[in-house]
């Protein structure tokens, strides 16, 4: 099976260890980040990492979860999508 | 000639085609520019991008029977195996996209063909049973208490129809629709009539909660089979077994695309970003539909890409008729602010979907759009000036309420000329009205929620008494000499 993509953003105030936390949970799940940008615009810290959640070892609904309460405790909101959903809107 | 189309290609050809291809795959495999997906979180976090309905479409055909009691059990049964699952997809799908699923909805065959053999009174227990496989299943409304009377009332229609005001205020999630006019049949002017007396009913008798048993019901004029938005949805006599129909919204994206323009542009880049905008909308809004039919087990129907407001500030299309230069909605202007809007979401949504249908265009409810409200207490918008919208917008009077003492003549008569615009201009036209008991002009209903509130409207005070009891019907229209 080839790679499945999904879109995780993290947005919120910028704060030391975002991406290793973020970046530990996801090495934790086994899965692969392939790409990663990122910009602060106004104190306004915002990620967007592309992933392959192919081999990950958990439910995408589990993975959801965890990344949802990561991001509590880190003070941003974290969410994660599969591609899909980009790939409608944005490419003919 | 036909040697030389196989020629062997010269090494410079092979080297050019490999490129070609790795361009293509380049361009297919391509992640996403930064904007991009910035832009499509964005549209759902602060935009209110959502898939306002999934609405599963359930034919009841095979459902009659020689008793209420019998039928009301075919049609638990039958829904509840359907529908089992509605619920859990369309929350699955929200988990995995990201983007909102507000509502979950059943339509099902217009309930005077399943049970045109019943009286009056056993309507009732045909009704709860739709209520409560509704609530079996997780739906908050279930469309399809209804009746197509355009041409003439068979028994049960009238039975059916008869029934609506008990049947609205014993039931919490029932949704009842009455077609009286279409462009090839006319206007059964004898079902206007009635229905004038139905709506004051129903109002009366949920007196307690400002009339809201009006809200849901809609009599129509050309009305659509597979419409997924509540309350006008019913599964049409020519669809399938079962099907999913999906309602995208997003007055909000379009206006925040909208407000990036220059106040200078003109109407041609106006109509571009709209179009634009919509078509990104209904992408999505196709996704989920297919993914949902898919796991679901069965067939997508249409995507219904319908700007539908909500009470939430800047989830409104008013503020978009604002935003292009008018200073509120319903000053002179207002109409062909709406036609252009209404076109281009269209346009765009064409393009992306091959099976658009439903109701696709704009809403203009007033108490589900705050701008609405707002230019109704700022005595900018009128009944009338509502009327005049509707000539050019996807569907016609919506949630307006009305002084609960007006006439069942007067409302009859709103709704002949809003079925005559729509027989006339070959479109969908309905009327959603609500004759607030007890409420007089510049008071308010409250409906909560989607349904939101909205203060009671003027009304023409001259009576048109005479010309709604003269019954019969009013002839389809000729179908040229189009002026």
């Amino acid at each position: 099976m080839s790679e499945q993509k999904a879109i995780i953003s993290v947005i919120g105030v910028d704060r030391v260890g975002i991406i290793y936390n973020v970046s530990k949970l996801l090495a934790e799940n086994n899965i692969n980040i392939l790409d990663i940008s990122q910009t602060i615009l106004k104190d306004i810290f915002t990620m967007i990492m592309i992933v392959d959640i192919k081999n990950s070892t958990n439910d995408f609904s589990i993975l959801k979860e965890d990344l949802k309460n990561l991001g509590e405790n880190l003070g941003v909101k974290i969410d994660i999508q599969k591609e899909d959903i980009f790939r409608a809107m944005h490419r003919l | 000639m036909l040697k030389s189309t196989f020629k062997k290609k010269t090494y410079l050809e092979q080297c050019t085609d490999y490129r070609h291809d790795v361009l293509l795959k380049g361009m297919i495999e391509m992640g996403f520019a930064f904007e991009e997906i910035e832009e499509t979180i964005r549209m759902v976090q602060s935009e209110k991008l959502d898939i306002r309905t999934i609405t599963m479409g359930i034919s009841l055909r095979d459902c009659s029977g020689d008793t209420a009691n019998t039928i009301a059990e075919k049609i638990y049964d039958k829904i509840t195996r359907k529908a089992e699952n509605l619920v859990k997809v369309a929350e699955e799908l929200e988990s995995e996209f990201g983007i909102p699923i507000v509502n979950k909805r059943i339509s099902v065959t217009p309930i005077a063909i399943v049970a045109d053999n019943i009286e009056k009174d056993d309507f009732i227990k045909i009704a709860l049973s739709l209520d409560k496989a509704a609530k079996n299943v997780g739906v908050n409304f279930i469309g399809g208490y209804s009746a197509l009377v355009h041409k003439g009332f068979t028994d049960g229609d009238l039975n059916l129809i008869n029934s609506i005001p008990q049947v609205l205020s014993e039931t919490e999630r029932v949704c009842s629709s009455v077609n009286v006019a279409t462009t090839k049949a006319g206007i059964n002017m004898d079902a206007v009539a009635l229905m004038g007396k139905i709506i004051k009913d129903t109002a009366y008798r949920t007196k307690e909660n400002d009339g809201i048993g009006a809200a849901k019901l809609v009599v129509f004029c050309n009305a659509p089979e597979d419409n997924p938005f509540m309350a006008g949805a019913f599964h049409g006599v020519g669809e399938g077994e079962c099907v999913i129909n999906v309602g995208v919204s997003g007055p909000g994206v379009v206006l925040a695309a909208l407000s990036k323009l220059p106040k200078t542009a003109d109407f041609g880049q106006i109509s571009e970003t709209i179009k634009k905008t919509s078509f990104k909308i209904t992408r999505a809004g196709e996704l989920i539909g297919r993914l949902a039919a898919q796991r679901l087990n069965t067939s997508f129907g249409i995507l219904d890409l319908s700007l539908a407001p909500t009470p939430e500030i800047g989830d409104s299309i008013a503020n978009i008729l604002e935003s292009m230069g008018l200073s509120k909605c319903g000053s002179h202007g207002t109409t062909a602010a709406l036609a252009l809007l209404n076109d281009a979401v269209k346009k765009g949504g064409v393009m992306a979907s091959s099976y658009v249908g439903g109701l696709s265009g704009a809403f203009i409810p007033v108490s589900e759009d705050a701008g609405m409200i707002e230019a109704v207490e700022a005595g900018a918008l009128s009944l009338e000036k509502l009327e005049a919208m509707t000539c050019v917008c996807s569907v016609g009077l919506d949630m307006i309420a009305i002084p609960g003492d007006t006439p069942y003549e007067t409302i009859s008569a709103i709704i002949a000329d809003e079925m005559a615009i729509g027989m006339i201009n070959k479109k969908t036209t309905a009327v959603r009205i609500i004759p607030a008991p007890g409420k007089k002009e510049g008071d308010y209903v409250e409906f909560g929620g989607l349904l939101g509130h909205a203060p009671v409207m003027k009304v023409n005070s001259f009576s048109p008494k005479d010309f709604i009891n003269r019954g019969g019907r009013i002839p389809a229209p000729l179908h040229s000499l189009n002026n």
